[in-house]
């Protein structure tokens, strides 16, 4: 009762503003997210859901509700670049609670993120509340080095999270692939090969789509995976080592229709995915993690492969991140790599607010001779919009560019100190509520004196 | 001849056991005269100076006050306008040496998983001194002194040890001098799970049972020893993790207490008084906030995380104003970190916890927040009259912020342990660079 209750009252209170409105923010320290600096006194309008427009001079709809954000700073709402974002509630010996990998299933590629993201989890109300918008989610992997497909997730407070299914296939190489290949790298390869080539088999046969992106489609009805299975001639040879379905989800990595997005850490790993980008020209690679990418930087840039990068590693916590640094990112940056933050292995789960702090710390190492830094509005980007590009979202969200989505937070004060904390939140251009059960166990315990009837009894 | 009767000897005088087989060998380095002036300081115990003055010489703070502070001639001065001084961070949760980069297997050397009681292992022998994390505390995260403790897979997981953060060939090297040992516990889901499929305990309640069966063997270890050392006789067997039970109902070991729930902290609370031992500081008290009052009336230092829960059942209830309600109750409120990469940012850290307390009506200082960070710390490792605050006559353990320390944007600039300069960030050879990053990618870069 008491569970069915809380969900109710869960309900009641998220369910009076889940319309889109039109507002304009005024007043305000404007950070666009593009990599510009604030610009002072600027105004913020959302409509229909959509940012309408974002800086000085801007005219405010009629009808519009006026916020006053004076004293405050507006940005686009934060973009975790990588993340386990509701796919998991609590991690350790409480298997039910999580749903990102899936040990002993037969499927590998096939497996599909989307329907596993649960909006109601705590760990998107928690982050919510910290001014996180957006997610990349990313099974986690199971039986080989494919995860299966992940997506792009809004943190709204409705039943409708997955902006974007079957974005992106993942994948492990480096340490961990090559120990769920069999246990070196050269495994990791032969797989990886083995798998596109099942995939181009399977391709011949697969009904064309009229070269409509597939992620766009519902997966209930007609999941593309599957339906590539009705060709004419589905006979396969049988030297196989994936299943149907498997090599089915692979097409579209293999086509170019999809993203590949590559865990590797070592600067070896790293060149050996540029290496297999020529061998399969039309696969279209992004690489997290990527801890020593600065050492191979400039042959990065010149690949043109996106990296979701963790800001701060700088242990070298296994042999394949020998050469971390913090100042990765901002080396990486300044020889030309596109290149965004994400938190790949580090607290994926649940800890995605923390991506302002990492991003702030390295504007910190600009004052720290030898290392590599970044600028305060393109701290703010990798956070932000540079995530968002690598994905193929670029101005769609993670900006207040005129059309990107109405994801939008104001700020107490600049949003890469600590002591700043949202003051509002719209995604899609809807006021969202910054409640959790964090934020109710702690008006739980504000007072400890005993009272009539025990804490239980205190909402 | 009368005495006879009451002094009636049962055999030769007893054998005295040497407690510190394994010494510090820790010197301090040399360090210049210094004045850092100029500053504004935190004293550590919730002092603020602004343009203040500190000089540190022969290791020791010699003055902390404003700008009327006298400056020894031939004093090395530091120009510290703008920036902040603060005593040395002490993270009192650390694996570093026994869980070091890289971590692998053959490194792995945290836990004893071998039986749920093993208060005969002592953390310091497998401390490796050369872990590159180590370095990185110091110039990352102005960590002067840090307590290794082993893992909590056991309900008695072994003796820690407290170091000064110092590069060093041996453990020995760094052993913080005359810092009392503690007594790794735990409590809860970890013995539960590590032990459950090896013979137990599997619940909770095997955990309390085998934790009171222990400490009731203790107890007459205790006894024997006590008789034995008063009347001399024959010397009872000697058994090494009696030796550290008795220590800790001796009151000369301190107990850091792995627990995170509120109800399990305070059964473990009635297991001390029922065994007649204090518990010293619980160890990630999530829960801690539900028994802030609990905590402080029984004088018992809560070691926190700013913002960890949820990854497993007994975590799922933190909040983000935990370390700031434990100290609005009168409580100790210390931020740990227990992690490699979180002990570099425990300043942050405790900025979030500051920010998240005065938000919820917690009004404190930034100058007495730093209590959390490096007092209340030393108070629990029983060396607060030595470190842990810019007091004269303590040891000089500073850092120099090159902002305000709570700010993100804000690095350590410089690092002086024991009044020695270990770390300046303007000055590559100030960096150090661990026999393990020797030669290897990266070796001696800003990390």
């Amino acid at each position: 009762m008491k569970r069915l209750s809380f969900l109710a009252a869960l309900l009641a209170a998220s369910a009076a503003p889940l319309a889109a409105q039109t507002v304009a923010i005024t007043g305000g320290t404007v950070a666009l997210g593009d990599g510009s600096e604030p610009i002072p006194g600027g105004t913020v309008v959302i409509r229909d859901g959509k940012i309408a427009g974002a800086g000085l001079n801007i005219a405010i709809p009629r009808g519009a509700e006026i916020i006053d954000a004076r004293g405050k700073w507006v940005t686009p709402g934060i973009v975790a670049g990588f993340s386990r974002l509701g796919i998991s509630e609590v991690d350790l010996s409480a298997d039910g609670s999580t749903d990102d990998r899936a040990q002993n299933s037969p499927f590998s590629a096939a497996l599909d993120i989307a329907p596993a993201i649960n909006p109601m989890q705590t760990t998107i109300a928690v982050n919510r509340a910290d001014g996180v918008t957006r997610a990349v989610v990313a099974p986690n992997i199971g039986r080989n080095i494919f995860g299966g497909q992940g997506a792009l997730m809004d943190l709204g407070a409705d039943r409708d999270p997955v902006t974007r299914a079957r974005l992106f296939q993942f994948v492990e190489f480096g340490e961990r692939g090559a120990g769920a290949a069999g246990g070196s790298r050269p495994a990791t390869y032969a797989m990886f090969r083995n798998a596109l080539r099942e995939a181009r088999e399977l391709s011949r046969f697969a009904v064309s789509r009229g070269g409509r992106a597939e992620t766009q489609e519902d997966p209930v009805v007609r999941d593309p995976n599957e339906s590539r299975l009705i060709g004419p001639n589905v006979n396969r040879s049988e030297d196989i080592m994936l299943t149907r379905f498997d090599a089915a989800a692979l097409v579209p990595v293999l086509q170019g229709r999809q993203y590949l997005m590559i865990h590797v850490e070592a600067a070896n790993d790293i060149l050996n995915v540029i290496k297999l980008k020529r061998e399969f020209p039309t696969i279209r690679p992004i690489m997290v993690g990527v801890t020593e990418g600065w050492t191979v930087a400039g042959e990065i840039a010149a690949s043109g492969i996106p990296v979701i990068a963790s800001a701060v590693n700088d242990l070298p916590a296994s042999f394949e991140m020998l050469a971390a640094t913090q100042s990765n990112v901002g080396r990486m940056r300044d020889a030309g790599v596109n290149v965004a933050i994400g938190m790949i292995d580090d607290n994926d789960t649940r800890y995605l607010f923390n991506q302002r702090q990492y991003a702030a710390n390295l504007v910190a190492l600009g004052k720290v001779p030898g290392a590599a830094g970044v600028s305060w509005g393109e701290a703010l980007a990798l956070i932000t919009s540079r995530p968002a590009q690598v994905i193929g979202m670029g101005g769609k969200i993670g900006s207040l560019n005129t059309g990107a989505a109405g994801d939008v937070v104001i700020w107490s004060g600049d949003p890469l100190e600590l002591a700043s904390a949202t003051e509002a939140v719209w995604i899609d251009g809807v006021r969202q509520p910054l409640e959790s059960r964090q934020t109710k166990l702690r008006d739980r315990y504000q007072r400890l004196d005993r009272s009539a009837l025990p804490e239980a009894y205190r909402r | 001849m009368g005495g006879c009767a009451t002094t009636k000897k049962e055999g030769p005088p007893p054998i005295r056991i040497n407690q510190d087989p394994y010494p510090s060998t820790y010197h301090r380095y040399s360090g210049a005269v210094t004045a850092i002036r100029g500053a504004t300081v935190f004293d550590g115990e919730g002092a603020q100076f602004e343009n203040g003055t500190v000089v540190l010489a022969d290791g020791v703070v010699q003055a902390v006050g404003d700008a009327s502070t006298p400056i020894p001639e031939g004093a090395v001065i530091v120009d510290a306008a703008g920036k902040w001084v603060t005593p040395g961070i002490i993270d009192v949760h650390s694996h570093l040496g026994d869980y070091p980069s890289p971590g692998t297997d053959g490194n792995d050397d945290g836990n004893e998983a071998t039986a749920p009681a093993r208060p005969d292992v002592w953390a310091e022998h497998s401390v490796w001194p050369q872990d590159p994390g180590f370095a990185r505390a110091l110039a990352n995260g102005g960590v002067t002194s840090l307590q290794i403790l082993p893992g909590s897979a056991n309900l008695f997981g072994g003796r820690s040890v407290v170091l000064k953060n110092v590069p060093a060939r041996t453990m020995q090297g760094m052993k913080f001098p005359g810092a009392p040992y503690g007594l790794k516990m735990a409590c809860g889901e970890n013995p539960k799970r590590v032990y459950g499929n090896k013979g137990g305990p599997a619940t909770r309640m095997g955990n309390i049972a085998t934790t009171r069966a222990t400490w009731l063997k203790a107890q007459e270890y205790k006894r024997k020893w006590d008789r034995y050392e008063k009347n001399g006789g024959e010397m009872p067997s000697r058994d090494l993790a009696m030796d550290t039970l008795r220590g800790v109902l001796n009151g000369e070991i301190l107990v850091h207490n792995h627990c995170y729930r509120a109800d399990e902290m305070a059964i473990m609370i009635d297991l001390s008084h029922e065994m007649g031992y204090k518990i010293t500081s619980f160890q990630h008290a999530v829960e801690a906030y539900k028994i802030a009052d609990l905590l402080a009336a029984n004088g018992t230092c809560a070691a926190m995380w700013a913002d960890w829960w949820g990854f497993k059942m007994e975590s799922y209830d933190g909040i983000k104003e935990n370390i700031p309600f434990v100290d609005r109750a009168g409580g100790c409120a210390i931020v740990h970190s227990d992690d490699p990469n979180g002990i570099q940012r425990l300043n942050q850290e405790a900025a979030k916890a500051l920010a998240d307390g005065r938000r919820a009506g917690h009004n404190v200082t930034d100058a007495y927040a730093w209590r959390w960070l490096s007092y209340n710390p030393a108070k629990s490792l029983g060396i607060a009259d030595k470190t842990g605050s810019l007091k004269t006559g303590k040891m000089a353990d500073v850092v120099l912020w090159n902002g305000n320390p709570f700010s993100t944007y804000t690095r350590p600039e410089r690092v002086w342990i024991d009044g020695a300069l270990m770390y300046d960030a303007n000055n590559p050879r100030l960096r150090p660079v661990s026999d393990f990053e020797l030669g290897q990618p990266g070796e001696g870069d800003v990390k």
